[in-house]
């Protein structure tokens, strides 16, 4: 067991924090996080610079056009790029992180040549259509239907939680294509290009006041069927293939970040007045502090177990769930503590006293974002209770 | 970077622990403290393994593994619940002869600050040392005045009350306390987090088997829950318990302090909660004497203070976030 670098890695690592201390000088200044267009050209900017330099799609295989690094450079990758304060992936997410890696393990050759490039290039934005309002946790009961109709899959329904669909060009598409089979036997992958016909995008305000994510109505939507991936009715297996893709950084740049967030806190308490000292003085919060300082260090130990692990064909059953569950209550926790050290400052997103006071609200609301997101925190416990601890399922 | 053991690390755990569920089993841990429990020639055998010293290089008798290696062995040795001074013997095995081979029974304790001071296992010891700031003394056990408690709370550390400590003959300079604190500290989280995984086990088991209402009560989604909080603090505990191990061998690689006093509160937390969970899983037989589960909590107990607190671990991690940001 190893935390240094092996030889090559510090020879990646050293070349990659190079290029990223030049590169980060020449980008533009970022847009304001309302404005979608804007994002949606700042990050594509960036991934096209990470494409010239050879850094699109590190973890992707080297044959579909990615950089085919091993999993620890992966995370090399991504740990430099927090470091060097590198956009994260942004609208990129569901293109690189999914529908990319999908296409590659079950898409046609045709699909293949005309989809990855864009995704690693950036000029192809990618949301993802699998949420319905009641299909969430129990995501298989989903009932968007599409119906054979010659050459062309006729779609309509409704999905929600669509991030940067306001912004997208292809859609990664769950529906119902056998009402009668098991739930999870009726299932089909398709791509849809978000400029067809009968898609209306409404964008959906969260508890943080901004519009990340949408609600899909699609009426009677004509798909080729050639934008199928995988057979007809196996769309659940090709879904979840792409979790096999997974090698435990995929909360990577979340957990830099919520890092980050933490030592601006830590140099707000140590600046902000109180009493007869500053914040930071008082002994309980600075000790609370230290504890959420000690689990984000173990989470990050925990990452490099699982992407060592990954590195070896497999991280452990359960790894990823008791990962996510345990995150989502550091950054509650976080922010439970930020409210202690902003006090009266809280009362408004807006930043007071010349700090950064508005972030800290934000990452607090996020909290829900990583306890409910991808699977909530409780449906991660049955799995760990079920599939790791083997106790008997409910039903 | 390999955060992940070898298959020769995960045997060298198995071994221990099926070795020390075999020579030590719960009926004598239950009893390990009450005079003259102490079994020397389980406590031998265990030596004979080369348990105390894995770390310590083959030209001085040990294994001639490294520091990770200790800690993994140390957690198998909390989740086997294993007795004894594991611990003392460990940190004592390169500086006081025969503790290695099982021969030299050691303890060792902190120098308080003032008053009397709470000894762990010192009515079965052959030798005391002292951590201090100048260094490590060592003390003669039958030289003090010393009262072994009648109950102490975990039933397998006995607990002696010296009343007063004194100086005794220096053995190892001011860095080697420090260093040695600071393994202790390691090696006792080591053992919460095998301690952790040890109550969740037992939990689990009890309620595969267990049925109330016509069915298994771990189909219950509410013990359900409490279970996978379990595996969940075990896991992240255990995550940064062994980069700390790592770190003794590689401290060039990050920042050991802050991970040893990072391993003492989540491998502390996740002991301490694991052990009250598997109480309450187990109902009314989890408040009985017989059921092991409060040895895993009194056990939990007693190795979150072992050379440092959570608090002060808290506080460890605080000053150095203040520390990187000056």
């Amino acid at each position: 067991m190893h935390l240094r670098d092996s030889e090559s890695d510090a020879e990646f690592r050293a070349e990659l924090r190079a290029w990223l201390a030049d590169a980060v000088t020449t980008l533009p200044a970022p847009p304001d996080a309302t404005d979608w267009p804007g994002r949606r050209q700042f990050d594509t900017v960036w991934q096209n610079m990470l494409f010239e330099a050879g850094y699109a799609g590190v973890n992707w295989p080297a044959e579909y056009g990615g950089r085919g690094a091993t999993p620890t450079q992966h995370l090399i990758f991504l740990e430099e790029a927090a470091a060097a304060k590198a956009p994260d992936v942004g609208v990129g997410f569901v293109g690189q992180m999914h529908a990319g890696p999908t296409l590659i393990a079950e898409g046609t050759p045709e699909q293949q040549a005309h989809h990855l490039r864009g995704i690693l290039t950036g000029d192809h934005v990618w949301c993802q259509g699998f949420s319905e309002p009641g299909a969430g946790s129990d995501l298989a009961s989903l009932r968007t239907r599409a119906i054979r109709d010659g050459d062309d899959y006729v779609v309509t329904g409704q999905k929600i939680w669509t991030s940067h669909a306001m912004v997208a060009d292809y859609c990664e598409l769950l529906v119902r294509t056998d009402p009668d089979a098991a739930k999870h036997k009726g299932i089909t992958w398709l791509i849809l290009p978000m400029d067809t016909p009968g898609i209306d995008v409404r964008p959906l305000m969260t508890v943080q006041g901004s519009a990340e994510f949408a609600e899909l109505f699609l009426d009677e939507v004509r798909i080729p069927v050639a934008n199928r991936v995988g057979e007809e009715n196996d769309g659940w297996r090709v879904t979840n293939v792409t979790l096999s893709f997974e090698r435990g950084t995929g909360f990577v740049g979340e957990l830099l970040d919520t890092t980050n967030i933490m030592g601006e806190l830590v140099e707000l308490a140590q600046r902000t007045p109180r009493g007869a000292g500053t914040v930071w003085d008082d002994d309980g919060l600075r000790r609370d502090i230290g504890a959420i300082a000690a689990e984000l260090d173990a989470l990050w130990a925990f990452t490099k177990r699982n992407v060592s692990q990954g590195a070896k064909g497999g991280m452990a059953m359960g790894s990823g769930s008791a990962f996510k569950m345990s995150y989502a209550t550091v950054v509650h926790k976080l922010g439970d503590i930020a409210l202690r050290v902003l006090d009266r400052s809280s009362l408004a997103f807006d930043d007071i006293g010349g700090e950064s006071t508005g972030a800290q609200i934000h990452h607090k609301l996020k909290g829900f974002a990583v306890g409910i997101g991808g699977g909530t925190s409780q449906i991660q416990q049955n799995i760990i209770a079920e599939r790791v601890l083997g106790l008997p399922r409910e039903r | 970077m390999d955060l992940d053991p070898s298959e020769d690390q995960r045997e060298l755990q198995q071994m221990v622990r099926r070795f020390s569920l075999d020579r030590f089993p719960a009926d004598t841990v239950r009893d390990f403290a009450a005079p003259g429990h102490f079994d020397r020639s389980a406590w031998r055998e265990l030596a004979e393994l080369g348990t105390f010293g894995i770390a310590l290089p083959e030209s001085a008798g040990g294994v001639g593994l490294r520091w990770i290696d200790t800690v993994l062995v140390h957690e198998a040795l909390g989740a086997a619940l294993t007795p004894g001074p594991l611990v003392a013997a460990t940190l004592a095995a390169g500086l006081v002869p025969g503790v290695l081979e099982g021969e030299v029974v050691p303890a060792i304790v902190e120098r308080p600050t003032h008053g009397a001071v709470v000894v762990e296992h010192l009515s079965v010891a052959d030798v005391l040392l002292v951590i201090e700031t100048d260094g490590i003394r060592q003390l003669d056990p039958s030289s003090l005045d010393a009262t072994l408690l009648a109950e102490p709370t975990d039933p397998a550390t006995p607990v002696s009350l010296v009343r007063e400590l004194p100086l005794g003959e220096l053995i190892a300079n001011a860095d080697t306390a420090k260093h040695l604190r600071l393994l202790g500290s390691l090696l006792a989280s080591a053992q919460l987090v095998g301690n952790a995984e040890g109550s969740t086990a037992l939990a689990v088991n009890y309620a595969q088997e267990r049925e109330q209402f016509g069915r298994p009560i771990g189909s219950f989604q509410g013990l359900k829950h409490l279970l996978a909080d379990c595996y969940a603090r075990t896991e992240v505990s255990r995550s940064a318990v062994w980069a700390a191990g790592v770190l003794v061998d590689e401290p060039e690689a990050g920042d050991l302090h802050r991970a040893v006093a990072g391993a003492r509160v989540l491998a502390g937390r996740a002991a301490a909660e694991n052990g009250k969970t598997c109480v309450q899983v187990h109902g009314g037989m989890g408040f009985t004497w017989e059921v092991d589960a409060h040895l895993f909590l009194k056990r939990a107990w007693i190795l979150e203070t072992a050379f440092g607190s959570i608090d002060e671990a808290a506080e460890q991690v605080a000053e150095s976030l203040s520390a990187s940001l000056a």
